[in-house]
Formats: structure tokens, sequence, C-alpha cells
């Protein structure tokens, strides 16, 4: 490709051609004020803060929209610039609701260090804020239009990677909204709550649900006996929220945070990874032997389950039965742990914490009871862990690496890679193939289904049968495989299908800022966790087996049946168009 | 009073739009029977001298637009005609679609032949729903005698054209735009690039012209273009249809040549200010143009002149303002017109018309603060730097001209305004 060269406040630059101004820039470390921008996602030159001074042009010119050409002059810095950014961002704050210390982006906002940046704490505008009223009726995420800033990231994650199509734009000028069509509120929609929106929002206007105060309370309740199980993506993503290299893998020192705050026993997810790969595993092999609705499709992604239950209600057949490795885990943690500890399951509070915002829905649906009571008590984010964390004052990069405790303290290293996209399918096949043959892999690893591309296949080959399959993470990317399942063409036996784009490890309540190149990073320490662990396989999880001796039997057996496998259900309509809101 | 002239409106009350043959009769289609005898680049070289000037109010040559467009590679390309006269006081494209819509479709057939494309759409604002029937019989009579559809006068040449409404925004009038809502999505511009001469409705090359515009490519097609050019000055050739309103006698569209003075225009032409009230101001090209004050009415109607004191000939609305209206009043129907019609996609638009429209109410009632006027002026530079679109761009042209022309309207006193400069 051809090279340009520019220069930026008189420094030469050369980028290939179809560079934008802002990019170019950044070479040359200048980071021009953006709010509507990303950099995994499609122009939108909406918020104009990024608006430039380039020689021989009349206006100012929006830097993220611009491309560079031969001989371009850019001045980032002149006081007309500088006077118009500021102004621009004056007129946003005059229309945002600076109620900051309420926040839950307080201090990790880009609107607050914009302000900062130029210096901003009163304008002369009159600032009383026009906004749709807050959206709180779902388990997942809240919506405060008083603090959107209309920069349509979300809208860009709703419809073009997630394809999900619940957040447009609605009305014009003031009235101009971002919001479910109808200004319904989330619940009331096809929301899969993946919380990807809530992942680049640049300010607080769609965040997680915060659960921590439910969960300080269980901890400081004496008749509660509070247990936490920890996913495993959360292990490479928490270290962010504390500057910490992105990708850092920080299992112990985690282990040990939870422990200071006061968690009396703590888990790892990893081993109800495991768990799943053995009845889920065990089923997709009853499937191929016996005979049943093939592809089979995982099941452990609840935004994925919110989706197909959603919109692909006609496919359910295809979903493994299998819960969720989260409420495998809270399932036993309601069962086999209180019988095992000589407790009552009623007294037994259980808290995940998880990448995930759909994680607190999935934990609320009605189905995901054992012994009359909730399988997962609460769940919380990464970013509401980080936020437990710094609020009891503890030093997390000074800790001791500390341990997990038994009897849910042994994940193997296929466990640990459910954590990307792909891993799922890997340590299906790590299991399928070696109980089927008998026989050792001979290698472990299935490069062709990891890795960010959108859809993946592979081909395995199990004795004498080939067996084909595919793996798609973000939902955009999962409808392509569905319509080829509409359209009877699936070549597939076996799918993965994980709702955020990278899997687990890009999940909406993952530290904010993962982008496309953190996400790489945590993908390589997934699988560094995988390589160094001893056990890669999950049926040779010594505690795997012991529960299936002590307890459950067989894969797929009654008490499996019982406690570990599930129905999914079609969500069906959900507006009710005689209780639509009163428009303007 | 034969300051008019009738090129673009030669058949005005000729004949009777609702029927082809009537139009017939008075020679219709002679324009499009001639242009497909001729080559693309000899119409091309047609219209470059009669240098039509877009009539939308953006004044892009139309010449060099055809041409762009012709070059432009694509089997599939796409013609609109822009009927979304959204203007406040415009309505000169109103008078051509229902007293002579076949010669917009003339005009449509040709620039589809002269750019090589195969449809052609008419986005007809939703005001003017009432002309539905009428320009939908224009196309289907079109279509049933051979003019439209395939292989045109056996000439080789197919052509149809589309008839659409838009859902009522201003904003709809910017071409891409225009395209997003034939798409079915709401009224907001697109980023450029991709232009949408390369890459426009549904992905096809396109080219977009006015109506008045398409209108006189017919007219210069059928007559040549020397009596066209007979008219108007060296700057400024040809004729313009203008649109009289506001506190005149006689409103109403007319075709005009280039050169005539404002003077002419609002007291030969429009009668002058009726109950002997006295001129105070006016306002070319609709909401999103600057004002002028009654002291240069002696300006001449043309691009040059015009341009020196900062007005614009833009959609061709000519608004007349006197003495009874206070300057703030005025501005805040501009503003309160453009608070209606910014799309919201970007803040400058959004945020500083909301902001802007509170200090402007402020000065209605009277309760403005010191700092007020200096506010909106800076928020104004903002929005005409910044804005994504052309309507951010210009939604407060009217105020920042209303304060340099009426600073003491604004409780300005000439020394303070001296001392500013």
């Amino acid at each position: 490709m051809k090279n340009i060269k520019i220069k930026i406040d008189n420094i030469e630059v050369i980028v290939p051609e179809g560079t934008t101004i802002l990019e170019a820039a950044k070479k040359v470390n200048i980071n021009i004020p953006h709010l509507c921008y990303h950099p995994d996602q499609a122009i939108k030159a909406n918020c104009r803060l990024c608006v430039v001074d380039v020689s021989g042009s009349r206006k100012l010119t929006a830097a993220c929209s611009s491309f560079v050409y031969e001989g371009m002059e850019v001045h980032t810095n002149t006081k007309k610039v500088r006077d118009m950014q500021k102004g621009i961002l004056e007129l946003i704050l005059a229309n945002h609701d600076q109620d900051c210390l309420k926040c839950l982006r307080n201090g990790n906002c880009e609107l607050q260090a914009l302000c900062q940046r130029f210096n901003i704490s009163k304008t002369n505008l009159v600032d009383t804020v026009d906004a749709l009223p807050l959206d709180d009726t779902n388990p997942s995420l809240i919506r405060d239009s008083a603090k959107c800033v209309k920069c349509n990231r979300c809208v860009d994650a709703c419809q073009k990677v997630q394809e999900v199509h619940v957040l447009t734009h609605s009305h014009r000028s003031v009235h101009y909204n971002i919001t479910p069509a109808y200004e319904m509120p989330l619940e009331q929609t096809f929301c899969v709550f993946c919380g990807q929106c809530a992942a680049v929002c640049p300010v607080g206007a769609i965040v997680e649900k915060d659960d921590t105060a439910k969960v300080w309370d269980a901890i400081y309740d004496p008749k509660k006996h509070v247990i936490v199980q920890v996913a495993p993506a959360v292990r490479v993503a928490l270290g962010d929220a504390f500057n910490l290299p992105k990708g850092t893998i920080v299992t112990g020192k985690m282990v040990a945070a939870l422990r200071r705050l006061g968690f009396d026993k703590i888990f790892d997810t990893n081993f109800t990874a495991d768990l799943t790969i053995m009845e889920e595993g065990n089923e997709l092999i009853q499937r191929l032997t016996k005979g049943g609705t093939l592809p089979m499709i995982t099941s452990c992604s609840p935004g994925w389950i919110n989706f197909i239950e959603g919109r692909y209600d006609h496919l359910l057949a295809h979903l493994s039965s299998c819960k969720s490795p989260q409420q495998m885990f809270g399932a036993l943690s309601k069962s086999y742990y209180p019988e095992m500890a000589g407790m009552d399951p009623k007294n037994v509070y259980t808290v995940s914490i998880m990448p995930c915002t759909a994680k607190k829905y999935e934990a609320q649906r009605p189905e995901m009871m054992t012994n009359g009571v909730a399988e997962v008590d609460a769940v919380l984010t990464t970013r509401e862990l980080a936020r437990m964390i710094q609020s009891a004052g503890i030093d997390f990069v000074a800790l001791e690496e500390d341990q997990f405790d038994n009897p849910f303290g042994i994940g193997t290293g296929a466990g640990a890679i459910f954590g990307a996209t792909g891993g799922v399918m890997e340590a299906a096949l790590r299991t399928a193939y070696e109980v089927i043959t008998g026989k050792g892999l001979p290698s472990l690893n299935f490069t062709e289904v990891r890795g960010l591309s959108g859809i993946k296949e592979s081909i395995v080959l199990i004795d004498d049968m080939e067996l084909k399959v595919a793996v798609a993470h973000g939902l955009g990317n999962a409808k392509i495989l569905l319509k080829q399942i509409e359209k009877g063409e699936s070549p597939y036996a076996f799918i993965e299908i994980m709702a955020c784009p990278g899997g687990c490890i890009g999940g909406g309540g993952q530290p904010i800022k993962s982008t496309r190149d953190v996400k790489e990073k945590r993908i390589e320490a997934i699988y560094k966790i995988d390589e160094d662990l001893p056990l890669r396989k999950s049926h040779k999880n010594p505690d795997i087996l012991k529960l299936y001796d002590n307890y459950l039997g067989e894969p797929l057996g009654h008490k499996s049946h019982q406690l570990l496998h599930t129905h999914y259900h079609s969500r069906g309509m959900k507006y009710n168009f005689s209780e639509l809101p009163n428009h303007k | 009073m034969s300051k008019t002239v009738a090129i673009i409106t030669e058949n005005f009350g000729q004949y009777d739009p609702g029927s082809i043959h009537s139009y017939l009769s008075i020679g219709g289609f002679s324009a499009v029977k001639k242009a497909l005898t001729m080559s693309s680049a000899e119409i091309i070289e047609m219209t470059k001298k009669a240098a039509v000037k877009g009539r939308g109010g953006a004044a892009y040559d139309t010449g060099r637009k055809w041409a762009q467009a012709a070059s432009v590679p694509g089997e599939d390309k796409v013609v609109i005609c822009n009927a979304d006269e959204g203007e406040p006081c415009t309505f000169k494209d109103r008078s051509i679609l229902s007293k002579d819509p076949f010669r917009l479709i003339e005009g449509m057939i040709i620039a589809g032949y002269t750019v090589g494309a195969k449809n052609g759409y008419i986005y007809l604002r939703e005001e003017y729903r009432h002309l539905r029937p009428l320009i939908r019989n224009a196309i289907d009579e079109s279509l049933s005698n051979g003019f439209l559809g395939d292989n045109i006068l056996n000439t080789g040449f197919s052509f149809q054209i589309h008839l659409y409404s838009g859902a009522g925004a201003y904003v709809c009038g910017e071409g891409s735009t225009l395209i997003e809502s034939i798409e079915g999505k709401s009224g907001r511009p697109r980023i450029k690039p991709p232009f949408i001469k390369e890459c426009g409705l549904f992905q096809l090359p396109t080219l977009v012209n006015n109506v008045e515009t398409l209108a006189i490519a017919a007219a210069f097609i059928q007559h040549g273009v020397e009596e066209y050019l007979s008219h108007g000055t060296s700057g400024s050739p040809g004729t313009k249809i203008i649109s009289l309103a506001g506190n005149i006698k006689n409103p109403g569209a007319y075709e005009i040549p280039f050169g005539l003075t404002l003077r002419e225009i609002i007291y030969d032409i429009g009668g002058g200010i009726p109950d002997g009230h006295e001129l105070k101001l006016f306002q070319l090209g609709g909401a999103s143009g600057k004002i002028g004050p009654a002291s240069i009415v002696d300006t001449p109607y043309t691009y040059e002149d015009l341009a020196k004191e900062g007005l614009v000939v833009g959609s061709g609305g000519i608004l007349v303002v006197d003495d009874r209206t206070r300057v703030i009043d005025f501005v805040k129907s501009i503003q309160d017109f453009f608070i209606h019609e910014s799309c919201g996609k970007c803040t400058p638009c959004r945020e500083g018309n909301r902001q802007i429209a509170k200090i402007i109410d402020r000065f209605v009632e009277g309760s403005q603060r010191p700092d007020d006027l200096q506010t909106a002026e800076r928020f104004a530079n903002i929005m005409s730097n910044c804005a994504f679109c052309g309507l951010g761009e210009t939604a407060q042209s009217t105020l920042l001209s209303a304060i340099k022309h009426f600073p003491q309207e604004f409780g300005l006193t000439e020394v303070a305004e001296n001392e500013k400069h």
C-alpha cells in the first residue's frame, strides 16, 4: 500500500494510505480528544471533539473521519482548535448528569478525563439535563439517559457486532436519544444482556447492575456461609483494574484478595468447566452414536442462550441441555457441598465472579433452582470485584499468592481455556477423542479453533469418524452459522458459540477498554495457563472423577440430569404495545 | 412589470399538467427526443456552456457534476431528483412540480441518459403529498407512451422513474440523508467518503439534482443554450425561479433573469411592502441563509454581488420582513425551526441549538444575562466550524448576521460594536 507523508503539528509522519488523521497522530504520540471514536468500531464522527485544523480548509476537520493525503498539514493544538474542542466539551457537559461521585464510572470515565484535560469545571451554559427515565428493571444492566453523550458506540456494538438490534436512536434534535424501539425498558426487548454496550460506553450511561452491596451484606451476615466461584476469564483481566500489564495472570493474588474480603471458601469455576465437558462431551458422543439433533451447540454463554431463545427459538433442539459452568457450580453448591459439610443449603450463599453481565440474568432464571433455593445468589462482574477490592483498601499488586479451596479447587487446562473463544470446543475434543477412541491424543492443541477470526472451523478424525466442527464468537457471527442450520446446509456436528467477541475474555463485565489488542493478550494468557498446568484434560481431573464416584454416578446419569441439565425455552415477544410509554 | 421571464417556466399554464397528450400538443418531449440523438459528451458540453449552478442551494456547477457522474464506472447508476424542498419560504420547485411535471420527467430522462443511469428516483417532500397523484400520473403516462421503460423511443436506452416520499425532515434535502431516507433509514447524513457520486443509493453511483436544475436542462436542450444565456450577467448567466414571501404584496414564485436588484424584485415584481410599512430586512436562500438589512436593497441578485454582502442565492427564497418585526423575534422563529429540524446526530448541532435557543428565549423576554450574547456567538461559531453537515454549519447564519446588522436590537451600542473589531 502507498505511504503518505504528512505533518502533524510540524512533526513529519509517514503512514499508509487510508489512515485517518486521528490514527496518524497516535503514531507521533498525539492523542487528539475523542468520545465517539473506538478503535474496534466503524467511524461515526458525531461527537466532533476531534476537530483539528487542516491547512487550506475553511472549517475545522474531524480527525477520526478524515483520511490523510500527501502533503497534508494538520494542527491539533492551535488556539482555535482548543477553543472549539473545549466548547464542544462544554456542550456535552451541559446536558450530562454531573453527579460523578455516585457514578460507577467515576475515575474511569472518558468524559471526566477530557474535562480534566481541558480544565473544565463550570460553564456559563444552563445545565438542566433533558433525559428519558432510568432503565433499571432488569438484573444485568442499567441505562441512564441523563449520562448518555449520544456517541453511538453502544449502538454499533448492539447492531454491527452483535446484530441484536435492540439499541438504536430515536427522535431528532434535542429529543435525540439512544434507546430500544418505543423507549421500552431492556427487559421487555430481545436484549441478550451481553453487556457489550456497557463495555464500550465512554461514560456511565450503560453500566452493570451493581450487586456489591448485596455481597457485602452476605459476608457480614454471621449466619451465612459465603462461598465464591471465579470464572476462567476473570484471572487474566482483573489485573487491568490495578494497572498491571494487559493479560497478566493474577490467579493467586485474586484468590488472596477474595480471602481478605471475607469469603468463607474460594472455588474455581474451572472445576465445573471440566464437569461441563464431562456432561457435554458425553451428550455429543450420545447424539453422534445413538442419534440426536445435530449439530449440537454449546450452552455455556447466557448471552447466546438469550439470543437463541429470543430470535432463533425454532433451533432450540440444537442446544446442549447442559447448564453453564456457573450454574453447575451453583447446583453443586446447594446440594453436594452442603451435604458433605452437613449444612442447610439455605445457609450457603453462593457468589460468582464472572466476566459477564448476562450471568446476572442467568442466575435469576426460575429454572436455576436446586433444593428449593437459587443456585447462585449473587453474580459480580470482574469490574465489581475490582471495586470491592479497592473499597476494602487491599493493595492488590502487593498481595502474596494464595490457592483455591477444595473440593472445587482443581481445574484442568481444559477448564481454563473456556475463557477464550474456541476453548470449549478444544476442551470437548480433548475429552471426546480419548473417550471414544480410548487412545491418547497425539497433540492436545487444536489451534485451528483458536484466535479472533469470526468463524473458525476444523475437521477432527476420531477413529474412522470425521467430525466437522465450528466456533463462532460475537452474535453477528453466530447468525451466519444459524442461518446455515436453518437452510439445512450446516456441515457441522458440533458448534461452539460465545455471545461476546473473543469469548468470555471479551465479556461485557470485563474491565473497561477491552479492545481487540487487549483481548489478544488475554487469550495468550489463557493458553499459557493451560500449557503450564499438569492436567489439561477434563476427564483426568481427579476431583471430577471423585465427584462422579461419590455422588453423581456417571455422566448423563440420573443425578447429573437432575442437577446439571436444564431446558431452554422460547422467550417470546415481550412488547406490549398497549403499554407503550407516552411520546413527546 | 415585464421584469420576469419565461424560460424554465415557459410551459406554466400552457398545458394540462395531468395529461401527457396536452403536453405533447405543445411540443412536449422534444427535449428528450433531441437529447437521445446526442452523445453523452455533447450534452455535458452543452450543460457546461449553460453554466447552470445547482439550484438546491449549494450552487455546484451542474456540467461538472454530470461529467463526474458520467465518468464514474458502473453498469447500474441512479439519478435522484431532489424534490425535498424544505427551506422555509421556498416553493419554487413546487411551481414546477405542480405546473410542469412532464418537463421534470424530461430532465430526469436526459440526466439518466447522459450519466448512464438505469433508474431515477423522485424524492418528494412529505408536505407535497398532495402532488403525488399528479407526479405519479406523469410517470405512468410517460411510461405508457414509451418515454420511460425499456428501449425508450427505440434508442436502446432504458430508464425507470420511481416516486418516493420523505417523512417530513428538513435535513433529508441533503443528498446523503435523502439517500438514507429512500433506503428506509432515519434521515441522518452519511460520512464522506465514500462520496455519493461513487457509492450512493443502494451503494450505486448516484447523481442528485434539484427539480429546477433538471427542468433547466430540459429547457436548454430543447431550445439550445443561446436563448437561456441571453439573460443574466456575465458572472451569473441565465434565469432563476425565486420564491418571494413574507411582508410583501404579491408573494409567489417568479422566474427572473439574474442581475435584477433586490429592490426591483421586492418592489417591482413583489409590489412592495403592504400597509405602508418600511422594509427592514430580507433573508435569502431559506432559513440557513443570512439576513441583509434594507440598506443593501440595491444589490443586484447575482451569485457574485450577493457574495460581496455575505449573502447567497441558495434555494432562491427571498423572505421580506418589514419594520413591524423585532429582529430577535425573527431570529427566534428561525431558531425554533432548527431546534425542530436538527437530526441530533452531532454534538455541535444538537447541543449548540439547545443552548443557543435558551439564550434567544431570554433575549425575547428581555431577561438576558450580561455574557449571553458572547456565549451565543461563541457556540454559533463552533457550530459553523465543527458540525457534521451543512444544516449545523449554517443553522446560526441568521443569528450571526442579525447581530452584525442589528447590534442595537441585541443591546449592543455602535461603540461597543466598533470596539469588537
